[in-house]
């Protein structure tokens, strides 16, 4: 009987569990992404939407905020961060790597923090 | 708040997919141009922002493209002085016109529809050439011309604009508009124009300008509610418009119906029901619904001398359109229906052609854009049409940008249409010709359905010369046509006759055009055009009559910087156009001939406007300042009644020059 209960309890609780991290198809994120230039806005954008599951990319010259709408079920921020560092340009939690940052157009080249 | 903004232009572009990035740059951007080319859309679109339409009197929309360089404005005929538009070479039933998405100037309305629209509802008008995007329509062939009016929701209360002109014409605009509630607007617009006096500056007996009279009335609401993603509209709209010309001496009631004098009236009665509802998806502004529902009944009395024409068209559109994406923004596509009813009672003298038009179509257009140098899009669309039959329209219009400010755009498709021709050609009602259809077999009037393939390649480039914006392009479309329903004025002057195409018939338009600032606030914009418009007819093959080879336009427009919230500006424009292949009339005694071709002349446009405040400004001008006028306007002008009567031939302006001011007067 306790067995029983377990089960019960536990099974309740996986699906409230599941029902918790219930995957937004349309999530609306927005993250700092350092850059410069209307060169670095299209180089960022690209990065982006070669992202599988985002489905649309702006990204700000003046604020410098990338804005995203994606499909939390093919992809999470992590892999967004990662494939915007891919191409150079820093966001907050993944910084690019020094040969990809020196890889940028002069007139890319941002101020790291 | 952004997100608001952003949702809301979202769905007023859902719809009009097409325009997208013009619209857009019409909210950003903050010292208007009067024309706006961008360089990041598919389709070699245009935009003529309200401030272009300044430029001239532009009493109505077929007066607002004489400073354009893609749309040609002519004079169509001796005696209603209306003014035809063409675009590559070809008229207007040739381009898909629609206002605000819906098709408008079609049917019964070709001939004076864009007269129909007062120049001061007009918000903005986009300008495609080529074949153009498939979601409204199968029909058109040479380019689409799409008018956005004023939104009530961006409106000022108040609106004032009087005009009078020495031709003594007289107009008058009002403008009313109400924020109902913070979800509704509405506004009222109310038009009138007349033309009271009788004019006959070239002595030959006729008015060279319709009497006229016209009161035309646009009540819309518009609804919009950013929470929920949803924007509305509902218009209704009346027109009334009485046109009276012929000879000086004719009096309508006195004289209609016989052959004492000669005159015509054309009464034209239309109202109007349209309505437009866009959804945004929740949580994804990428995806949309919009559906249009527009029904129209036009109303046609007219007599040209003994001729008789009525029509009457009662008409029903809906489209349904769906906008969203394939995996991301980098794809997109819109994909709907249509539904077209048309009803025509149409009577020309004793012969009934009265019939119902109706067809269902689906649509899907797929937009590719890297988001960088390149973009395409692919549409195609099926129809089934009862006359047309069932027939798919492709379209395709490509984007590469090569290098920074240069673009490269290439554009095909096809239009199939079935030309309404009496309604297209009624100008030939004011002549001696007798109408003949040749053709008995096919299911319009006898012939057989108009289809053309239009293929197109432009380039355009910004530079800098002495460091001065400069412009330059060239563009290149050609028409072919597979079938063609043919307007034969080329075998004789007493006579028009309809077929079906046998052999070729194509239009090749070549555009060069420079665009310069000279000095800071003073802008040049040129074009020439050649056309080169051949069709096969019975007794040979002919360039199309009243089509100029060669044309130029210079345009000068100058303007001050605001002082005080005062402002002059200067307008200058000029247009010349080469010779005109003219309809046959050899046969004709010497005294009632015109010569093969018409000579060449230019036609000099000006204004200056002063703005006394953002409340009040006063404009004068003059048209035609050098005092050009066609030589013969009317043939057999003495025997009206008499063989050889035709006063349908307008190369050039029959009228002399013209003279006018107005006022715009606003509370904002």
């Amino acid at each position: 009987m306790r067995n029983l209960i377990l089960i019960a309890l536990v099974t309740f609780l996986g699906f409230s569990a599941q029902a918790q991290t219930k995957k937004n198809k349309n999530l609306k994120y927005t993250t700092e992404v350092n850059g410069n230039c209307e060169q670095c806005k299209k180089r960022i954008e690209k990065a982006a939407f070669s992202v599988p599951g985002v489905k649309t990319a702006t990204w700000d010259v003046g604020t410098h905020q990338l804005t995203v709408i994606m499909n939390e079920e093919k992809c999470s921020p992590t892999d967004l961060k990662k494939a915007i560092a891919k191409v150079g340009h820093d966001t907050e939690d993944v910084k690019a790597t020094e040969s990809d940052y020196q890889n940028l157009h002069s007139c890319c080249k941002y101020d790291r923090k | 708040m952004q997100k608001y903004i952003t949702l809301f232009v979202m769905v007023l572009l859902a719809v009009p997919a097409f325009s997208q990035e013009d619209l857009q740059e019409v909210k950003i951007t903050k010292k208007q141009k009067g024309i706006k080319k961008s360089y990041t859309v598919t389709a070699n679109t245009s935009v003529i922002t309200s401030k272009e339409l300044l430029k001239a009197a532009c009493c109505n929309l077929a007066e607002s493209f004489e400073t354009n360089p893609s749309i040609d404005v002519n004079f169509s005929d001796a005696l209603t002085g209306t003014k035809q538009i063409k675009m590559l070479g070809l008229t207007s039933p040739y381009l898909m016109i629609t206002e605000e998405n819906i098709p408008s100037v079609r049917g019964a309305s070709q001939a004076y529809g864009l007269s129909f629209t007062p120049g001061t509802w007009i918000e903005s008008v986009q300008i495609t050439k080529g074949a153009g995007s498939v979601i409204n329509g199968y029909e058109s062939i040479s380019g689409q011309i799409n008018t956005e009016l004023l939104k009530p929701l961006n409106d000022i209360p108040f609106f004032l604009n009087a005009y009078g002109s020495t031709d003594s014409r007289f107009e008058l605009n009002t403008h009313f508009n109400k924020k109902i509630s913070d979800k509704w607007a509405t506004s009222l617009f109310v038009h009138g124009n007349a033309r009271v006096a009788k004019n006959d500056m070239n002595d030959d007996g006729f008015l060279d300008n319709p009497l006229g009279k016209q009161i035309n009335i646009l009540n819309r609401y518009q609804y919009y509610d950013a929470e929920k993603g949803l924007v509305g509209f509902v218009n209704f709209r009346y027109m009334n418009d009485k046109k009276q010309t012929g000879e000086l001496n004719f009096d309508k009631d006195r004289d209609r119906g016989t052959t004492n004098s000669w005159g015509s009236e054309i009464n034209t009665e239309r109202f109007e029901v349209s309505t437009k509802i866009g959804y945004v998806f929740k949580d994804m502004p990428y995806q949309s619904i919009g559906f249009q529902n527009a029904f129209n009944s036009h109303n046609q009395d007219s007599y040209f001398g003994l001729n008789q024409y009525n029509i009457k068209q009662n008409s029903y559109y809906s489209n349904l359109i769906f906008n969203s994406i394939i995996s991301n923004t980098m794809h997109k596509f819109s994909t709907g229906l249509n539904f077209s009813y048309d009803e025509y009672r149409e009577f020309v003298n004793i012969n009934d052609y009265s019939r119902i038009d109706n067809s269902v179509g689906a649509f899907f257009e797929y937009t590719y854009d890297n988001t960088d140098d390149f973009s395409l899009i692919l549409g195609g669309r099926v129809d089934n049409h009862n006359r047309l039959g069932f027939f798919v329209t492709p379209r395709l219009h490509a984007r590469y940008n090569p290098w920074k400010d240069g673009v490269i755009r290439f554009s095909a498709g096809r239009g199939k249409r079935s030309a309404n021709i009496f309604a297209e050609n009624q100008q030939l009602f004011a002549s001696s010709r007798t109408f003949e259809i040749l053709d008995t077999n096919g299911k319009i009037y006898g012939l057989n359905p108009e289809i053309a393939w239009n293929y197109g390649l432009s380039f355009s480039q910004k530079f800098k010369i002495f460091n001065q914006n400069a412009e330059a392009g060239i563009d290149f479309y050609r028409t072919d046509f597979q079938n063609q329903a043919v307007v034969d004025l080329m075998q004789s002057p007493q006579q028009v006759s309809f077929y079906n195409l046998k052999g070729n018939s194509f239009a090749n338009s070549l555009q060069l055009e420079f665009n310069y600032e000279l000095i800071h606030n003073l802008n040049l914009r040129t074009a020439y055009k050649y056309y080169d418009i051949q069709t096969d007819y019975l007794t040979g093959t002919f360039q199309r009559p009243l089509q100029a080879k060669h044309r130029f336009l210079g345009n000068l427009e100058y303007e001050t910087n605001l002082n005080n919230d005062k402002q002059w500006k200067f307008d200058f424009t000029y247009n010349w156009s080469g010779k005109q292949q003219l309809p046959y009339t050899a046969s004709n005694p010497t005294a009632d001939q015109f010569p093969d071709f018409s000579p060449a002349y230019a036609v000099i446009n000006a204004q200056v406007t002063r703005v006394f405040s953002p409340v009040f400004e006063v404009y004068v001008g003059g048209e035609n300042i050098g005092n050009y006028k066609q030589e013969k306007a009317i043939l057999g002008a003495n025997d009206p009644f008499g063989p050889n009567f035709d006063a349908s031939v307008a190369y050039a302006p029959i009228f002399g020059q013209m003279y006018y001011a107005g006022l715009r007067f606003k509370i904002k």
